[in-house]
């Protein structure tokens, strides 16, 4: 039997859903256009006015926005509302310097947790399940966005965030968790955990597992499955829009389905901005067309998926995205932290070594593991290995600090690292993520 | 009253220890006195060689990356002991010990001598001298 949270929505007809979406947008940029200067100068500039804005068809005449501008506008530039309407912020994962601070109306949360509801439910939670919230809490999207959504759902909730990884599994015993919440390489963790401590599926209750903030394969999945005697969802999001649960998959497992009452995606060519067909393979943009303190209209999430509206057998009509293929840029997405190889020249530079480096990523045990090679300058040599281990301990700090993840520090040869005439390869990454 | 070492760093992969030593080979480079430390990713390779500042010069041109030491040659008898002995002049003039290695001397046939490197050569030296060990340098050694 198939559960749905806001059938009205999630089952609505094609001419439905575009009614709600034409009266949501025509109205957001016009509170965006009065309200958010920023943006209104970007419109103005592309000569667009709100008058413009008629239909859903009419979206591609808007400007793009980039997680530069987000940049540009920091804190308070893209905001679209008082601050006194305001009741909450989130955050990016620790990166310095392309850190985004999103603001929340009530209203935006509320809208937020009823995306993740819809995902609980979607993964069969009733208010009959015990959710285990796995994901960091705190300026991180993951924890309280799932909270929110296994509170309207009404679960039994378990705020656990992420870590203490034995307890995790005591209290999953003890309190017979149904469902967890978590990113993949961490249930993938607990799964081998769960083994360590000599347990099997069967000895806990969880059915149902959603996993998101990172990239993913099908063949975790089915690891994860395994480990855990689990149906694994996926779930995708970003802190621009809101959070996770701007999309989340169904007991079909075949993309996710978008929240289009809320966010309209589109697909675009990276190089061109020209808006790509159905089925056509491109980078995905979201305009928020409800949102009130964070109103981003066409965000660039410079994730290359697919969008497809081919008829899904549990019974949405939401339009469904692949999971990522890529990115149109040089972000990683390491143990769910954004990485821009930029940030670690950045530290090379303040740390005195030349900016030739070279990061290799990999998946060892379900876990990113992240290697930095690093040419070694001649006045950081000495004759005793001590003093060089010293030098590796500290940049491996100085980048810890920078990403918030441990990387392994390699010092190597000076002009060992292989030099490329046009741009550099900078990035080996080796977890085929991809399928 | 102390000879000169060059450590050179040497990733540690296969063949590169091998392509260091060819380059001094080709060089015309004779090495008298060696030593390799290793670690998972690197290694210190330590030479002493007969003309210290034509190696040094040669191996930086060469793109290597190059420190340069003083070290304390001690020569030591062939008798048990031996090595404890200085150690124990060492630690008791409060000097650590980074490494050390042992060499033959050609030119005195029949002379061993050991390589300190050492966080004080001033005091290490005195202490030693003092309590009748030979501390020499490159000259007695080439």
């Amino acid at each position: 039997m198939q559960n749905y949270y806001q059938p009205e929505i999630e089952c609505a007809s094609r001419e439905e859903m575009l009614k709600i979406q034409n009266e949501k947008l025509v109205a957001q940029v016009k509170h965006v256009y009065e309200n958010v200067k920023y943006y209104r100068d970007l419109m103005d500039e592309k000569g667009v006015t709100p008058d413009d804005i008629k239909s859903v068809d009419d979206l591609h005449k808007l400007p793009f926005l980039t997680k530069a501008d987000l940049r540009d506008a920091y804190p308070y530039g893209l905001l679209g509302t008082d601050l006194k309407n305001c009741v909450r912020i989130q955050s990016t994962s620790g990166t310095t310097g392309k850190r985004v601070v999103a603001f929340y109306t009530q209203k935006d949360v509320d809208l937020w947790e009823d995306c993740c509801a819809r995902a609980i439910v979607a993964a069969g939670g009733t208010n009959e399940d015990v959710c285990q919230v796995a994901y960091g809490y705190g300026l991180f999207t993951g924890g309280p966005g799932l909270n929110g959504g296994s509170h309207k759902v009404g679960c039994l909730t378990l705020p656990m965030s992420s870590g203490n990884t034995e307890r995790q599994i005591q209290f999953m015993q003890d309190l017979h968790s149904t469902i967890i919440c978590c990113t993949p390489s961490y249930a993938a963790y607990i799964g081998e955990t769960l083994k360590d401590m000599g347990l099997k599926p069967d000895d806990i209750d969880l059915k149902a597992g959603i996993f998101g903030a990172e990239p993913w394969t099908e063949e975790m999945r089915r690891d994860i499955e395994k480990s855990l005697g689990i149906k694994a969802y996926d779930i995708y999001g970003l802190t621009e829009t809101s959070g996770p649960g701007v999309s989340f998959e169904c007991c079909e497992q075949g993309g996710m389905h978008v929240n289009e009452d809320h966010f309209i995606p589109e697909i675009i060519n990276p190089d061109t901005g020209e808006v790509l067909p159905e089925e056509t393979k491109g980078e995905l943009v979201f305009t928020s067309i409800d949102k009130e303190a964070f109103p981003l209209l066409r965000y660039r999430t410079r994730d290359i998926c697919v969008l497809s509206r081919k008829k899904c057998s549990c019974g949405r009509t939401l339009i469904r995205m692949s999971k990522p293929m890529g990115r149109s840029d040089d972000m990683l997405i390491i143990r769910g932290v954004n990485v821009f190889p930029s940030q670690i020249e950045t530290v090379l530079l303040s740390e005195g070594y030349s900016p030739n480096y070279m990061i290799e990523v990999d998946r060892a045990n379900n876990t990113d593991t992240l290697d930095v090679y690093v040419e070694l300058n001649p006045e950081q040599f000495s004759d005793t290995v001590k003093a060089v281990s010293v030098k590796e301990k500290e940049l491996a700090a100085a980048i810890t600090q920078m990403l918030g993840i441990r990387p392994v520090v390699h010092l190597v040869s000076p002009k060992s690292i292989t030099r490329s005439e046009g741009k550099a390869v900078r990035v080996v990454d080796k977890r085929k993520l991809h399928d | 009253m102390s000879v000169k070492q060059i450590s050179v760093f040497v990733e540690n992969k296969t063949g590169k220890l091998a392509e260091v030593t060819r380059y001094i080979a080709d060089n015309k480079i004779n090495m008298k006195a060696l030593s390799v430390a290793d670690t998972h990713d690197f290694g210190i390779l330590r030479i002493i060689c007969e003309d210290h500042d034509t190696a040094a010069k040669v191996l930086k041109d060469g793109g290597y990356v190059v420190a340069e030491t003083e070290v304390l040659a001690v020569e030591i008898p062939d008798t048990p002991g031996a090595l404890a002995n200085i150690l124990d002049v060492l630690v008791k003039s409060d000097i650590a010990v980074e490494y050390t290695y042992a060499f033959l001397s050609v030119k005195n046939l029949g002379h061993a001598y050991m390589i300190f490197r050492v966080d004080n050569n001033e005091t290490a030296k005195t202490a030693l001298v003092s309590e009748g060990f030979n501390v020499v340098t490159s000259e007695t050694l080439f």
